[in-house]
C-alpha cells in the first residue's frame, strides 16, 4: 500500500514540478487567485456600506461568507484545465508512451496523475481564501466562526476533488484535447448549478444543509475516482487513436446484447430474462430498501409537514377520486393509455437522470411515488383514519403490478449507471455502459413495460370499483 | 530469452499483427523490417506488455506478457517510436525520474545517469531542459532512459533515426556493446545496412505477418538462391570456358574472370581453384559476391505480394 503511494508520489511530484515550470499556466493562476479575493474584498466592503445606509446588515452578514465560498470555488474552474489535459495531453505530446512502459501499475498511473492535478487548484483555492480572509480582518475586522471556515474549507477541498476527478476521467477517456475541453461542460455546468444551490443556503443562512452538500459530493468524487480507476489502462490509452463515433456497431452490439442466444420469443423470456434477473440481483436489493426508505422518508414527513385532517375524510378523498377519473377519462381504453404512458415517461425521465448521476438520480426519482404513499398513509393515520384501507383501495389493486414494476425499472436504472464505476475487464468504458443499456431495455421490454400495462388496465378498471366499494361503505 | 507464439492483434476490425511466432535466444540481436503499419510497433508494445494479445502468446525474459506484465516492464528497456520526452525538464532530472519509477535507489540513479550521459555525449547537457536539444540528443536521451535499469532485453524502435552519421555510429557501437554483455535486442528499423550490421536474425513483416525469418545469411540462401563467388585469374580466357566440378555453376565470365555458383562452398570451392589450377589458370583472388539484404527485403517482400495475390485471384 505504502509503495504504491510512494511510486504514485513520484509521478505526483513530477508532474506539478512540471506545472510549475509553465509560467503561462502559473501565472494566470497566481493573479487570478490574488486579484479575484481582492476584487470580492472591495464588493463585500461596498455591499457593507451600501447596506448600513438601509440598516440592513444581514445582507453583509450573508454576503460575507457567500463570497468566501466563491473565493474558494474560483481558482478550481481556472485550474481545471491541468486536469483535463493530464493523460490526454500527453498523449497528444507523445510522452505517455515511455511512463506506460514503466513497471508502475495502472492505478498507480492514475492515482499519481489525479493527485498531481488536485495541487494546483486546491493550493490555488486555500491562498484565495486566506487573502480574502486577511483583507476583510484588515478592512473591517471580520472573522469567520470556524466552523464556518471549516465548512467552507471541506466544501471547498470536495469540489476540487470532484471536478477534478471528473476531469481526470475525461482525460484518460478521451483522444484529444480539444475533446477533453469540450466534454468538460458536463462538469462545469453541473457544478454551476450546484454553485447556485450552495448560494441559497449560504444566503438562506441554513449553514447546517451544507454538511449534506459536502457528503453528497464526497460521494459522488468516490464514484468518480473509482470510476476513473476502473476503466483506466495501457491498452486504451494507446490503442485507440480516434473517438469515431460507430453507430452502426453501437446498435449491433446492443441488439446483440438484448437477443442473447435465444430464437424466439419465448425463448428469450424461459432463459435470457432470468438470467438478466439473476444479473441484476444486487441492484434490485438495493432498489427494494430504497423504496422502504422512501415509504419510511415519506412517513416521517407526514410528521413534520402534516396535513389538516378535515381533508382527509374517506368521502372527501372518494369525492376527489372520482372527480379525478372522471377528468382522465377512466373506465375507457384511452385511459389506460394515458396511465400507461405516464409511467413510460416517469422513468425514461429516470433513466436520464440516473445515467448522469450513476443511477443515484434515477432511483431517488422512483422512489417518490413511495414517499407519497408514505406521506399520505402516514397522514390518514394521523387523521384518525385506517391507512389499510386507503391502501387497499388505492395502492393496492394496481400495485400489485406497478410496485414491481417500479423495482425492476430502479434496479436496470441503477445498474445502468453504476456501471460506470465497476470494472469491465477487456471492454471500453462505451462498451460496458452498452451492454448494461441492453440489460435495461431487456428489462424494459420484458417486464417493466408488460407490468405497467397490466397495473394501467387495473388501476383504470378495477381499482376505482375497488376504492368506490372500500371508501363508500 | 523473447519467444511469441501465434502472437495477434487486432483492433476491431483491423489486423494489425497476425500469428507472429519468433523465438530470439539470449544475446541476439533481431531486427524487424517491415514498411509502415506493417506492425512493428504493436509487436514491440506487445513485448513491453502494453498492448495485449488479441491471440496468442509472448514471453519476455521467462515472464508471460499478459500474466506478469508488471515483470516484463521491469526487465525490458523500450525505446518508443516517439521519444515521449518532458521538455521542460532537465536532462538529469528526466533520468532520475525514470529511475525512481525502475525501482533504483538514488545512489544507483546518480551512477547510472552519470555514466549514460556521459557515454552518449550529453554530459555537459544535464541541467539544460529537454526543450533545447536537438533532435539526435533527444534520441540519445531517450536511449540513455531505456538503459537506465540495465535490463536484460531491450526493444529499440527506429534507434537511430533522425540522428546525425556519427551519432548513429556511437548508438549502433553502443548496441553493438549491449550484445556483447548477453542482451536479447529487438530493433525495428527501415534502415536495412544497418539492420545487416547489428542483426544476428532478421524477421520482415508485412500486413502484420512474418514473411521471411532467419539469419542474414540464410534469408540470402533463401531469397536469392546459393551464394556467387568470383574468381580473378592472372591471365586471359580469351573466351575459353574452364571446366568446373559437378554441383558448380558458372554464371557469367569476362577477360580475366568468372563467377560460379554453389550450394556447398565448404567442399566445392577448394575444388574449383584445384581444377583451375590444375587448367593452368593461375588464380589472384576468390571472394563471396556481395548480395544486400536491400535485395534480400524486395525479394521477401515481392514475393509475399504475389502469394497474396495469387489468393485473391
Amino acid at each position: 500500500m505504502f509503495d504504491n503511494l510512494r511510486l504514485a508520489w513520484v509521478i505526483t511530484r513530477r508532474e506539478v514540478r512540471d506545472t510549475f515550470r509553465d509560467w503561462r499556466i502559473i501565472f494566470p493562476i497566481i493573479v487570478l487567485t490574488l486579484v479575484f479575493p481582492a476584487l470580492m474584498n472591495f464588493t463585500a466592503r461596498q455591499a457593507i456600506n451600501f447596506v448600513e445606509q438601509y440598516n440592513a446588515p444581514l445582507i453583509a452578514e450573508r454576503m460575507i461568507p457567500f463570497l468566501l465560498m466563491i473565493v474558494g470555488f474560483f481558482p478550481i474552474s481556472v485550474s481545471l484545465v491541468i486536469a483535463l489535459e493530464s493523460f490526454v495531453g500527453e498523449k497528444e505530446r507523445r510522452s505517455i508512451e515511455p511512463l506506460l512502459c514503466s513497471p508502475l501499475s495502472d492505478s498507480q498511473i492514475y492515482l499519481g496523475k489525479l493527485l498531481a492535478a488536485m495541487i494546483p487548484p486546491l493550493a490555488a483555492s486555500y491562498m484565495g481564501i486566506c487573502v480574502y480572509l486577511i483583507g476583510l480582518y484588515l478592512q473591517v475586522g471580520w472573522t469567520p466562526k470556524p466552523i464556518l471556515l471549516v465548512q467552507i474549507i471541506t466544501l471547498t477541498t470536495v469540489q476540487a476533488i470532484l471536478m477534478v476527478s471528473g476531469a481526470v476521467v475525461v482525460s484518460s477517456q478521451t483522444t484529444s484535447v480539444r475533446a477533453a475541453n469540450l466534454l468538460a461542460s458536463f462538469i462545469i455546468i453541473p457544478m454551476a448549478f450546484l454553485i447556485q444551490g450552495e448560494s441559497i443556503i449560504m444566503f438562506w443562512a441554513r449553514y447546517n444543509i451544507l454538511w449534506w452538500a459536502i457528503l453528497g459530493q464526497a460521494l459522488i468524487a468516490g464514484l468518480l475516482i473509482r470510476t476513473g480507476l476502473a476503466y483506466f489502462n495501457r491498452e486504451e490509452m494507446l490503442g485507440r487513436e480516434l473517438d469515431v463515433l460507430n453507430f452502426r456497431w453501437a446498435g449491433k452490439r446492443v441488439v446483440q446484447s438484448f437477443q442473447g442466444q435465444a430464437l424466439s420469443i419465448l425463448d428469450w423470456y424461459r432463459t435470457e430474462l432470468p438470467v438478466t434477473l439473476l444479473q441484476l440481483k444486487l441492484p434490485i436489493a438495493v432498489s427494494a430498501i430504497g423504496l422502504v426508505v422512501g415509504v419510511t422518508a415519506g412517513t416521517s414527513l407526514a410528521k413534520e409537514f402534516p396535513i389538516p385532517a378535515e381533508l382527509l375524510s374517506f368521502s372527501l378523498l372518494k369525492q376527489g377520486f372520482v372527480e379525478g377519473l372522471e377528468m382522465i377519462k377512466f373506465y375507457s381504453p384511452a385511459g389506460v393509455g394515458v396511465v400507461w404512458f405516464h409511467n413510460l415517461r416517469a422513468v425514461l425521465i429516470a433513466t436520464l437522470l440516473g445515467t448522469f448521476s450513476f443511477g443515484v438520480l434515477g432511483l431517488l426519482t422512483l422512489m417518490l411515488p413511495m414517499v407519497i404513499i408514505g406521506y399520505i398513509s402516514a397522514n390518514i393515520a394521523l387523521a384518525g383514519n385506517s391507512p389499510l384501507l386507503f391502501l387497499a383501495a388505492l395502492v393496492l389493486p394496481h400495485g400489485i403490478f406497478e410496485i414491481p414494476a417500479i423495482l425492476l425499472a430502479s434496479a436496470s436504472i441503477l445498474n445502468l449507471g453504476a456501471t460506470l464505476t465497476a470494472p469491465a475487464h477487456g471492454k471500453t468504458i462505451g462498451e460496458a455502459w452498452l451492454i448494461s443499456l441492453a440489460k435495461w431495455a431487456r428489462m424494459m421490454v420484458g417486464l417493466v413495460l408488460p407490468l405497467f400495462l397490466l397495473a394501467a388496465l387495473v388501476e383504470v378498471f378495477i381499482t376505482p370499483l375497488v376504492a368506490v366499494r372500500l371508501l363508500g361503505r | 530469452m523473447i519467444c511469441t507464439e501465434d502472437l495477434s492483434k487486432k483492433f476491431d476490425e483491423f489486423q494489425a499483427v497476425d500469428a507472429v511466432s519468433l523465438d530470439i535466444p539470449d544475446g541476439r540481436v533481431l531486427a524487424l523490417l517491415g514498411p509502415n503499419g506493417a506492425g512493428k510497433t504493436t509487436t514491440v508494445r506487445m513485448l513491453s506488455s502494453i498492448l495485449i494479445p488479441s491471440r496468442g502468446r509472448a514471453w519476455v525474459a521467462g515472464f508471460d506478457t499478459v500474466i506478469q506484465a508488471a515483470q516484463v516492464r521491469a526487465c525490458v528497456g523500450v525505446l518508443t517510436e516517439n521519444h515521449g520526452l518532458y521538455n521542460r525538464m532537465p536532462a538529469g532530472e528526466y533520468l532520475n525520474f525514470f529511475g525512481q519509477l525502475y525501482g533504483l535507489d538514488a545512489q544507483q540513479r546518480q551512477a547510472q545517469a552519470n555514466k549514460l550521459l556521459e557515454h552518449f555525449g550529453l554530459a555537459p547537457n544535464v541541467r539544460q531542459p529537454i526543450g533545447e536539444f536537438s533532435k539526435g540528443m533527444r534520441q540519445k536521451l531517450a536511449l540513455a532512459r531505456a538503459l537506465l535499469h540495465n535490463p536484460p532485453v531491450l526493444l529499440l524502435d527506429e534507434p537511430t533515426s533522425a540522428m546525425d552519421p556519427e551519432s548513429a555510429r556511437l548508438v549502433r557501437d553502443a548496441i553493438r556493446t549491449l550484445r556483447s554483455e548477453e542482451r536479447t535486442i529487438v530493433i525495428c528499423t527501415h534502415n536495412l545496412a544497418e539492420a545487416e550490421e547489428l542483426a544476428d536474425q532478421i524477421a520482415i513483416i508485412r500486413q502484420g505477418r512474418i514473411i521471411a525469418n532467419g539469419s542474414p545469411q540464410e534469408l540470402k540462401m533463401r531469397m536469392l538462391g546459393a551464394a556467387e563467388y568470383e574468381i580473378r585469374l592472372a591471365v586471359h580466357l580469351n573466351g575459353a570456358r574452364p571446366s568446373l566440378p559437378e554441383g558448380v555453376r558458372l554464371t557469367a565470365s569476362g577477360s580475366d574472370w568468372l563467377r560460379f555458383q554453389t550450394g556447398n562452398p565448404l567442399n566445392s570451392n577448394p575444388l574449383v581453384l584445384k581444377y583451375l589450377v590444375e587448367q593452368g589458370l593461375p588464380i589472384v583472388s576468390l571472394q563471396e559476391v556481395p548480395r544486400s539484404l536491400e535485395q534480400v527485403y524486395l525479394q521477401a517482400i515481392s514475393a509475399a505480394e504475389m502469394e497474396q495475390g495469387a489468393r485473391v485471384r
